[in-house]
């Protein structure tokens, strides 16, 4: 996990939430979280923990249970069956205002009052919240959403980028503990979703636990620093690089200029190779224990071998091939 | 329950309907008609009319006076649910700490302050023209006491009582056209209450006013206790009811 760094508040930030818990420890503990829907299963049996100071992915495709996860989290809808624990106030029914209190949603529509300019927005929210005298909080959300100069504009003469700012800055009003964002860059232009990623990455430095929900999976790599992957039921769970290992084999791809006349001498008992398979169109697939190891072993051999190394490259699978392998399966088994 | 969550609903209602066209086109013209009707047939009442001429008229006018706050409010309160919901509002305000009162007190507030004001004006506009331009026997009803304090009592209770139906069929509608509607017809049964003293069917006194009165708040209370358990988050955002242990502590 990047550790968040710890910088001062300035006076154009909103200052960070006191939650009692140190970065690094579970801010977020979720456990076996069920969601049913009469005999639909929305989410099954979900357990994960976030810690403070994370950003963390929920990932899956559409109808997964993201958002009915967050709803649950964020007490909207109530769990048919398991427990959490949302910055340290247990999901129970009565405790929904002091949860509330310590967390900000923002759903994948900001859902704003578009007659009322963004400064009014923000107010209300900021009275919704209890925090007073206001002023100061609005206007340190808006500088950190470089919104300040578009208080006074009606929201609904702001673009959906601009939108889509205004719904962060009122989720930051409260200092929250943990900020919950629903796909925050769905339907958005890729300059706007940059912009919003460099605000998430903001977050990020000043140490705000973010619970990101997203099927952008090139975001979710960008951005998180451990991803769940969502299918019903959860799927896998980690930094992408583990999952990346977890799942797939490490291989080193090699190309020469002609078939080599005896590979199996070439690659055998070379360090960090396991196995190795090809040759007919003078490309062979390594399997490796660790590429750093075997790749100068490899390139060598084959030096020494006397070929002519066209290519020698370790294949690097993305996160969304990892998305791909457990969502297919899925697929393949019709749930 | 805290009094800013209300105050600041209260305020955010507010400023909304300020904005909103059809709204402050509605209440506007609404009241303008209602005034305007009975007035016309009180002046045209000769001083030499018979008592049940008299009757009849100043009841017509009493009757409309008092549907003014059965029907203004469903404007503004039949919107505030299912509104929020169809702009994707409700959401956002459901993850606050907002309770469900502190959120319906605050709704309700803000359809009550401008609906009854423009009430009680309509009333008191039309009572001084009347007993400056009407004939004496029209006038000499109206500004009998009982029947004052009749109308007085009754407008914010019978506002009061339309506000949490409009709300209340907000709550579980899914179109807000169709919610004001049914919210204003579902307020009007009521009037057969009021009617009574209206056409003064019923003799008016003073008691009879305040026990009505009572009466009103009673049913009134008891319709914002129903309301606040037809408000369910779950329901509102998925379409399908909480556990009833979960709903009660919303």
């Amino acid at each position: 996990m990047r550790s968040p760094t710890s910088r001062p508040d300035s006076p154009t930030e909103p200052p960070r939430r006191e939650s009692g818990i140190p970065p690094g420890e579970p801010v977020l503990v979720v456990e076996h979280l069920t969601k049913r829907f009469g005999e639909r299963a929305a989410v099954e049996d979900v357990s994960f923990s976030v810690a403070a100071g994370e950003v963390f992915g929920f990932l899956g495709p559409n109808g997964a249970g993201k958002t009915t996860t967050v709803r649950m989290l964020g007490t909207l809808i109530a769990p048919t069956s398991g427990s959490a624990v949302v910055a340290g106030v247990p999901l129970d029914p009565a405790k929904g205002v002091e949860l509330r209190q310590r967390i900000a949603v923002m759903p994948e529509t900001p859902g704003l009052y578009l007659r009322l300019t963004v400064a009014e927005n923000l107010e209300y929210f900021a009275g919704l919240y209890g925090l007073a005298r206001p002023e100061g909080r609005i206007e340190r959300a808006l500088e950190a959403v470089n919104l300040r100069a578009r208080a006074s504009e009606p929201c609904g003469s702001l673009s959906k980028g601009l939108r889509q700012r205004v719904g962060l800055a009122r989720a930051l009003l409260n200092d929250p503990a943990i900020l919950f964002l629903d796909e925050p860059t769905s339907g958005l232009d890729p300059v706007a979703t940059r912009e919003v990623h460099e605000l998430i990455d903001g977050l990020r430095s000043r140490g705000v636990t973010v619970f990101l929900t997203t099927h952008r999976l090139e975001e979710a790599e960008r951005l998180c620093d451990r991803v769940a992957i969502l299918n019903t039921s959860l799927r896998t769970i980690g930094r992408p690089d583990e999952l990346r290992d977890r799942l797939f084999t490490k291989t080193l791809h090699v190309r020469t200029g002609a078939p080599l006349a005896a590979p199996e001498q070439v690659f055998a008992g070379l360090a960090g190779v396991e196995r190795w398979q090809g040759g007919d169109a003078a490309v062979y697939e390594l399997v490796v224990s660790d590429a750093r190891l075997a790749a100068p072993a490899v390139a060598r051999a084959l030096v020494a071998a006397g070929a002519d190394i066209l290519s020698l490259h370790e294949e690097r699978h993305s996160l969304e091939d990892v998305y791909l392998e457990l969502i297919d399966d899925d697929v393949e088994a019709g749930t | 329950m805290s009094l800013q969550r209300v105050v600041s609903v209260m305020r955010k209602e507010v400023r909304e309907y300020r904005r909103n066209r059809f709204v402050i086109t509605t209440m506007a013209v609404m009241p303008i008609v209602f005034l305007i009707i009975p007035m016309v047939t009180l002046f045209r009442v000769p001083a030499s009319a018979s008592g049940s001429q008299v009757k009849a008229a100043v009841g017509a006018m009493s009757l409309l006076l008092l549907i003014v706050p059965l029907v203004i409010p469903p404007v503004i309160s039949a919107y505030s649910v299912i509104g929020e919901r169809v702009q994707g509002t409700l959401e956002p305000v459901l993850t606050t700490p907002v309770r469900r009162d502190e959120l319906l007190l605050g709704k309700a507030a803000a359809a009550f302050v401008p609906s009854v004001g423009i009430a009680y004006a309509i009333y008191f506009i039309a009572a001084v023209a009347i007993r400056v331009g009407a004939a004496h026997v029209v006038s000499a009803v109206i500004w009998h006491p009982p029947q004052m304090l009749a109308q007085i009592l009754f407008t914010p209770l019978l506002a009061t009582w339309s506000i949490w139906v409009g709300i209340g069929i907000s709550a579980r509608s899914s179109d807000v056209r169709v919610a004001q509607q049914l919210a204003t017809l579902a307020g009007l049964p009521l009037l057969a209450f009021t009617s009574l003293i209206s056409f003064q069917l019923i003799k008016t006194s003073v008691p009879l006013a305040i026990g009505l009165a009572l009466t009103l708040l009673v049913v009134d209370v008891a319709a914002w206790r129903v309301v606040s358990q037809m408000f369910d988050r779950e329901r509102l955002i998925t379409g399908t009811s909480a556990p009833h242990a979960h709903r009660a502590a919303q």
